[in-house]
């Protein structure tokens, strides 16, 4: 596995290098890895939408660059590709639904425009979990997505074509979003780096919402550098979206260069408790070890209230979903129900037709939390239950500076496992649903591989807005790793 | 059995969902084995603990500042600049199922 990130050599810097040298263009760039797509993609279904003219146009821009000796950007010519939440201009955006099929959004999402702006060319959109509402992909409306490193399994949920198109090497980097895990846990099936930052860290603007306090975008690639290189290009205030912090944007790449020796790294036993796999977790104990004789300090900690994470996040998140799906009614744009009499029946019959059975199976569930007589039961309940997961977090941050845990209990697990046992998918999320709660960054790196060569995730949690340790301590990692 | 038959269809009846009967048999069972699985959330005692509704109530939070003013990222000064620019009328219906080009269609709204 460890051969398999590095064979190509199709990183960030060693095609915007390639491009800056005139060795290759941006132009030729974007026809190779449409090439590759087209032989590949087949067999894994990454892909939902190819924005062929938008990423030639672009490549363009940057060959004139070339062309005319001005410097260039950071992302020049790299292709990525974004998870099909993110809206994109006169690109087909579906998230995922049949209720989506034909909608043309009339502008782009904050976090792509940041990453054309920086030089990178957009080849597409990526298939996941319907409206990101999955962890296993296998909610799309559209198709299943194969993980590349065993097409008989999934790629993870819900940013599943992010992380496989990465893998598979159909895109340099993509951006996915997660909500419960949804860029951690198929970054961990598919053997690639992922990070959910800071809630507030990188703007929402124009990623179609599922569960806005949960909700966040952020980088997938094959190295915690380039994931370090994407997220200072998104991050950052945006007067768009209103929950987007104003706090400053360091420079995460130079920060990786700090040395790790000497921080603290939390281990909390709840996250190793029943139902780890063993394999997951000799990986995931070797990788701590690893750090320590990086000459990190490991220190147990405690995060008691982690075993009411789940039960917390899908009331949490259930309501919210419920609220925010409400405008997919059929009148200003997506499917709307032919046939229909009255407007009521037009409503019901549109989203009966346009929603796929999990997102109905969300929105009763959160419609039910928030109904008169459960609303103090279950969705002020959890709320009060995410303030004790939080402090979980506050505490154990005053003795460290990071925590180490598993990303998935499980590696990647079989296509249809799952999928008639909405709880048991559920449970796939354990370990990555706290992080969205409490709002705090979290990344998974690769650790390794068990006795079927699946990729087995380590996930770092940080502090508030302190991606740049969270990143150094992921990197010295993935360097000591890594052949270099 | 916490979710009954009819607790399905009022909460159907909600969240504007018709769902079929092969639905609803999924629905209650679903609802019934996901609620059975978030009750232990009534072994916590959250007596004294507020609801967090949002992570900037708790991060992002300028203690100097008073009332609405301390959530600092939400908060933009008042100035009047006037109209921020929406989108042109012809795009903003361009998606909708149906549109005389001014409005958007719908079926008859009162139901008699």
């Amino acid at each position: 596995m460890i051969a398999d990130r590095e064979t190509t050599g199709l990183t960030i810097d060693g095609i915007r290098t390639a491009i800056a040298e005139r060795k290759t263009t941006a132009a030729a760039t974007a026809s190779e890895f449409y090439a590759r797509i087209k032989r590949e993609d087949p067999s894994i279904g990454a892909f939902l939408t190819l924005s062929e003219d938008r990423a030639h146009a672009q490549a363009e821009r940057i060959d004139e660059m070339v062309a005319e000796g001005r410097s260039l950007p950071p992302l020049a010519g790299v292709p990525i590709a974004v998870k099909d939440v993110m809206v994109t201009g006169d690109v087909r955006t579906t998230a995922g639904s049949k209720i989506l099929e034909n909608f043309i959004p009339p502008y782009d999402c904050t976090a792509v425009t940041r990453l054309e702006a920086a030089g990178a060319v957009v080849l597409g959109k990526l298939n996941c979990d319907e409206f990101a509402m999955g962890s296993s992909n296998e909610n799309s409306a559209y198709h299943e997505v194969h993980n590349p490193r065993d097409k008989s399994r999934v790629p993870g949920g819900s940013s599943g074509g992010s992380a496989a198109a990465v893998a598979a090497e159909m895109a340099v980097a993509t951006l996915g979003s997660d909500t419960g895990g949804s860029i951690r846990q198929p970054a961990s099936f598919c053997g690639v780096v992922g990070l959910k930052p800071t809630y507030g860290r990188v703007s929402r603007y124009g990623l179609i919402a599922f569960a806005s306090s949960l909700d966040h975008i952020g980088p997938i690639a094959k190295t915690v550098k380039e994931v370090a290189l994407l997220l200072r290009t998104i991050a950052g205030r945006d007067p768009m979206d209103s929950t987007s912090a104003e706090v400053p944007v360091p420079d995460y790449v130079a920060e990786l260069k700090k040395p790790v020796k000497g921080l603290k790294i939390g281990v909390a036993k709840e996250y190793f408790g029943e139902g780890l796999d063993p394999e997951v977790r000799s990986a995931v104990e070797a990788a701590i070890q690893k750090l320590a004789e990086l000459g990190c300090e490991v220190v147990p900690v405690s995060l008691p209230h982690t075993e009411y994470a789940i039960p917390t996040y899908y009331i949490v998140a259930t309501a919210e979903a419920s609220s925010n799906l409400a405008r997919f009614d059929g009148v200003r744009y997506g499917f709307r129900a032919p046939k229909a009499h009255t407007l009521s029946e037009m409503y019901r019959l549109s989203r009966d037709r346009g929603f796929g059975m999990e997102v109905k199976r969300r929105i009763m569930l959160g419609t039910y939390a928030l109904s008169a007589g459960y609303y103090d039961a279950y969705y002020l309940k959890a709320q009060k239950v995410r303030t004790l997961l939080t402090r979980d977090f506050d505490e154990a941050f005053r003795k460290v500076d990071v925590i180490a845990a598993p990303t998935c209990p499980t590696p990647a697990f079989k296509l249809g496992e799952k999928v008639n046992d909405p709880l048991a998918m559920y449970l796939a999320d354990i370990y990555t649903v706290t992080a969205n709660l409490a709002g705090i960054p979290g990344i998974s790196v690769p650790c390794g591989a068990n006795h079927e060569k699946l990729p087995i995730g380590l996930q770092l949690f940080g502090r508030h807005f302190d991606e740049a340790t969270l990143l150094r301590v992921a990197h010295a990692y993935d360097q000591a790793r890594l052949p270099t | 059995m916490k979710v009954s038959e009819k607790d399905v269809a009022y909460v159907a009846d909600l969240a504007n969902l018709e769902l079929t009967d092969e639905e609803r048999a999924r629905m209650l069972r679903d609802l019934n084995s996901i609620l059975e699985y978030v009750d232990r959330l009534s072994e916590l005692n959250t007596d004294n603990v507020e609801p967090m509704a949002h992570v900037s109530d708790r991060y992002g939070v300028d203690e100097s500042r008073q009332g609405s003013g301390r959530f600092a990222y939400s908060i933009r000064d008042d100035v009047h600049n006037g109209l921020r620019e929406s989108l042109p009328h012809d795009v903003a219906v361009k998606n909708a199922p149906d549109t005389d080009g001014t409005f958007f269609e719908v079926p008859k709204v009162i139901e008699r």
